[in-house]
């Protein structure tokens, strides 16, 4: 448990940096996950370069899924649109620093596919997103 | 009082550690219950000597199998006290027990405005068959409210009885509660109002002596895998009139008297809803089920329960930043779903496994009923036949635990 219950995790969990809303933003998603009922809404600012200049993430669930929403929020402020694109669920993985089963890789990877969602325009939050 | 040492000598699963080295502590039967060495050697034995496709055939095996599926039928019967086991049809599980009155007896009676009662504590298998045949026929759907004691307030049913239902359709015992409904006088008063009644009792049949004519029944739906059977089969109990005027489900073999090319003639009771090839060892596991729990005695598991369930509340309630949900102990079967302030209900779930204990978190198939307490979701332990107060300490041992690493 050690594992899965890292620090790093914990602490984004308890005390994270990015939670909030961003009024006005460019760019609003949000979705659940069905099975938990976990919920992650994103908001972003857009500069006219296409470069994040500022995001926040809202939403509710285990400490897999706030935590992964808190440092990929963190790890994107700055990034050009177009990198945002490329990310996949490693991504997540190398943020979180753990091996996840099946059931909670759907935790840790909601925020990434809210995220993906979002900066496609898309009208939902597919699982092929963070293949 | 249960031997419950030589109990657990009958399940091999209970032997086992986790993938963490840990013994196994399972506290999740309410979803699925694990299975005694009678049920395994049973389907075992099926598939080893009289494994043959069912009637019609004239050879030894196929006699021997058909023998062994009708027998459960009336091993099943009996464990319900059904006056026959034609009044047992075979379905995949509870769901597709709901989903075959939805079908057939619903689809044949209900029109356009009339009203179904259900209740706000149903599992989704008995919300979801009635939401579409609302979109399909326009019928109208009302609730009996869950009080915030986790009970449902009857004084609103006798309300909602005055716009003469033509359904009343809830669950015996609430699979996140607890809670044991009244199911007697809920049938009761819904037929004095003129209703049919339809009992989701996939929780009550593993865990109490259920009599569906002592009930009144009109219908009643259970699982074999949540009462020690195998997956894939339950039954639909149903009155002999009612079962006897509906149309069939589905279409197909062995649900036929006869066919010709562009008619037929379905099949009488209970083969008349049971199209194709069934699970034939399946059924076999589900009577040796039966058996096993006859054996035991349902009296002496409710109260090995009742015990088990009183004493996890009591432990669990001194327990700081700790709700548990339903009513007092002695309205409800063995179930605890809680919630632990600041700590998701999978976290709580995941860590508890490191140490080789079972629990479900989520809103296991009852979302409104989560809605309506404000709750995305809660931790549910459950309880059977073979769990002990031991186990319920180590759950309280493992729930401090996920409190000081969230600390």
């Amino acid at each position: 448990m050690d594992d899965l219950y890292r620090e790093i995790i914990i602490e984004h969990y308890k005390h994270p940096s990015y939670r909030g809303k961003l009024e006005p933003h460019d760019i609003y998603f949000a979705d659940n996950n069905p099975l938990c009922g976990d919920h992650i809404e994103i908001t972003m600012q857009v500069g006219a370069d296409g470069v994040i200049k500022d995001a926040r993430f809202d939403g509710h669930g285990c400490a897999i899924s706030q935590a992964s929403a808190d440092l990929l929020i963190e790890s994107i402020i700055g990034k050009p649109l177009e990198e945002v694109r490329q990310l996949n669920k490693q991504h997540i993985l190398d943020l979180l620093g753990i091996d996840l089963g099946p059931v909670r890789l759907k935790c840790a990877l909601l925020s990434l596919k809210v995220l993906k969602a979002g900066v496609y325009g898309l009208g939902e939050a597919s699982d092929e997103l963070v293949e | 009082m249960l031997n419950v040492t030589e109990i657990r000598r009958q399940f091999p699963i209970l032997q086992r550690e986790t993938l963490h080295g840990a013994r196994l502590v399972y506290l999740d039967s309410t979803a699925t219950s694990q299975k005694p060495l009678a049920v395994i050697e049973a389907m075992n034995t099926y598939y080893r000597r009289s494994n043959a496709n069912i009637h019609r055939g004239v050879h030894t095996l196929a006699e021997e199998a058909t023998a062994l599926y009708e027998e459960a039928r009336e091993k099943i019967a009996r464990f319900i006290n059904a006056p026959s086991a034609r009044q047992i049809i075979y379905t995949r599980n509870t769901t597709e027990a709901i989903n075959l009155v939805a079908y057939s007896w619903a689809r044949a009676n209900l029109k356009a405005g009339d009203l179904v009662i259900l209740t706000e504590m149903e599992h989704h298998s008995n919300l979801v068959p009635w939401q579409m045949l609302q979109a399909e026929r326009g019928i109208e759907l009302d609730f009996i409210p869950v009080t915030e004691a986790g009970l449902l307030d009857l004084d609103a049913y006798q309300t909602l009885l005055t716009r003469t239902p033509k359904l009343v359709a809830f669950t015996h015992m609430s699979n996140v509660l607890g809670t044991i409904n009244p199911a007697a006088d809920i049938i009761r008063l819904a037929h004095a109002a003129g209703a049919v009644t339809l009992v989701d009792a996939a929780q009550s049949v593993p865990h109490l002596k259920v009599d569906v004519q002592a009930l009144d029944a009109d219908f009643l739906a259970f699982s074999a895998h949540k009462m020690c059977g195998p997956t894939g089969i339950g039954a639909l109990y149903g009155k002999a009139d009612l079962l006897e005027a509906m149309p069939p489900f589905l279409g197909g073999g062995d649900m036929i008297k006869e066919v010709k090319l562009r008619t037929f003639r379905p099949n009488s009771l209970p083969h008349k809803f049971e199209a194709g090839t069934p699970a034939i060892a399946e059924a076999v596991g589900f009577g040796a089920a039966v058996d096993y729990l006859t054996s035991i005695g349902m009296d002496a598991i409710a109260a090995h329960e009742h015990e088990i369930t009183a004493y996890a509340i009591e432990r669990l309630e001194e327990i700081p930043g700790i709700k548990v949900f339903g009513p007092h102990a002695n309205y409800k079967g063995g179930v605890a779903a809680f919630t632990l302030d600041g700590i998701h209900p999978h976290d709580v779930a995941q860590i508890l496994d490191k140490n080789g204990i079972a629990i479900r978190a989520g809103h296991h198939c009852a979302q409104p009923l989560h809605e309506k307490f404000g709750i995305p979701a809660t931790s549910r332990a459950s309880f059977y036949l073979y769990n002990t107060k031991e186990e319920v300490d180590l759950l309280v041992n493992g729930i401090y635990e996920v409190k000081q690493m969230f600390g």
